[in-house]
């Protein structure tokens, strides 16, 4: 009897999340798709070269493959069916000494890229608020 | 009080000097102290993160202050505002001018002065039409743990503690009403933005004598001593530029002049870092001879 509460109730519990998770999902299909959300990336990539704050940051990157790791980390996290095959963004920053005004250069970049590509206000703060805890990782000056 | 005031009045003076002469003399002798002096005003936090002077001087929103720091300074830099307030109720008018700093995104300092026109009342009272009451304030704020915007992932709030300290110049007028002409006022706040919902919210305890934020004074025949009060709002972002929100504030009543509660809807709008504009519709109550409502207007400039 108790093993079919249990059960009953680790179901009940994980269809919830199933669910709250599926909801949540919806928004690489609201940024308008994965191939919508690599042209995000592109944009956000242009601007951070042509950003005189940030854009020495990128001096001895290879923007081709910063491009396609970008977008396929936007899709990850934005519930979309890619694979990201980066490091992560501890290792990634690890001795830039990046500030917290990098870090919202960065954020304002992506913003502009954003409206560039027509996406909604609220649709840009859920992707953002998903990549903000990064600042945590990123910023460590 | 008077050096820690004169030093305070000092290093807003040395603030706004320094701005000057750099608008005038750009980029002379690059790599000077005064260059890196400028480098500090890094502009480095998100548009609307430092949120907007209100009736005191302090960073948040029209009546509530909120745990967010001042200007655009990122917690490598500095940021400094100045802000004019007008507000015109059923009998009243009032207005606050005042500057704030906002130090590595971790300590705020502010000034304002308010000044209450009594208008027709004051004439009813015997005072004279027109009769004005002004209020310096000087406040500190400090934020102690967590951040508004970056914890996402957590649900705690970014809290900020503060002081402010409040002198009437119309002590002979707050004496008759059996209240004193200074006092000093202590809160904590906690503000989250819930970005996800594009929400804002905000919560406020202060530790207060003050009668209509000290404009009548501080204490009273009916309660003479410290209670706690509450500040509380909500905002909702519809883009990164225009906030629209609401916002309740407690009051006590020590006089016992039947002192209410006060709110607003407010709408901010953001131009740049540089410039926002505040426009309210405000309740404050009943104040004296009857209620309180009416407009409000808030023009803020920064570096």
């Amino acid at each position: 009897m108790n093993f079919a509460k249990l059960a009953l109730a680790v179901s009940f519990t994980s269809f919830a999340f199933t669910g709250a998770a599926r909801a949540d999902d919806m928004l690489w299909q609201d940024l308008g798709g994965v191939d919508a959300i690599h042209k995000i990336a592109v944009d956000t990539a242009d601007n951070f070269l042509a950003d005189p704050r940030i854009k020495a940051t990128f001096d001895n990157t290879n923007m081709d493959r910063f491009k396609i790791l970008l977008g396929d980390q936007f899709c990850v996290v934005a519930g979309g069916p890619c694979t990201y095959t980066g490091r992560n963004m501890k290792d990634t920053h690890k001795g830039l000494h990046l500030g917290n005004a990098d870090f919202n250069a960065v954020v304002e970049d992506l913003e502009k890229a954003m409206d560039k590509n027509g996406v909604s206000y609220a649709t840009q703060t859920r992707l953002l608020a998903r990549l903000a805890p990064m600042q945590h990782d990123i910023v460590t000056k | 009080m008077r050096g820690w005031r004169s030093a305070f009045l000092a290093l807003i003076c040395t603030t706004s000097f320094s701005t000057t002469s750099f608008a005038d003399e750009p980029a002379q002798a690059s790599g000077s102290m005064l260059d890196k002096g400028m480098a500090m005003f890094d502009s480095g936090k998100l548009l609307a993160t430092g949120g907007v002077s209100n009736v005191e001087g302090a960073g948040g929103g029209g009546l509530a202050t909120w745990a967010l720091i001042s200007g655009y300074g990122s917690r490598d830099g500095i940021g400094v505002n100045g802000h004019f307030t007008y507000i015109n109720t059923t009998d009243y008018a009032m207005w606050t001018e005042g500057v704030a700093i906002g130090l590595f995104d971790r300590v705020e300092l502010s000034y304002a002065r308010q000044t209450f026109d009594t208008q027709k009342i004051g004439g009813a009272l015997g005072l004279g039409d027109g009769f004005k009451i002004d209020q310096d304030i000087w406040g500190a704020k400090v934020k102690i743990i967590g951040d508004a915007v970056y914890d996402q992932d957590s649900w705690i709030p970014q809290v900020a503690a503060g002081v402010q300290y409040k002198h009437n110049d119309r002590g002979f007028l707050v004496n008759l009403l059996g209240a004193k002409s200074d006092g000093t006022d202590y809160y904590v706040s906690a503000t989250k933005v819930f970005l996800a919902q594009s929400l804002l919210l905000n919560a406020t305890w202060r530790e207060t004598k003050a009668n209509e934020f000290g404009l009548l004074g501080f204490g009273g025949g009916k309660h003479d001593d410290y209670s706690a009060q509450f500040e509380g709002s909500a905002a909702y972002l519809f883009t990164r530029k225009f906030a629209v929100g609401a916002e309740f504030r407690t009051k006590p009543d020590n006089i016992g002049v039947r002192e209410q509660d006060a709110w607003d809807v407010f709408a901010a709008y953001f131009f740049t870092k540089n410039i926002s504009v505040t426009a309210a519709y405000v309740d404050l109550g009943n104040v004296l001879v009857g209620e309180q409502r009416g407009e409000y207007v808030s023009v803020q400039v920064g570096l």
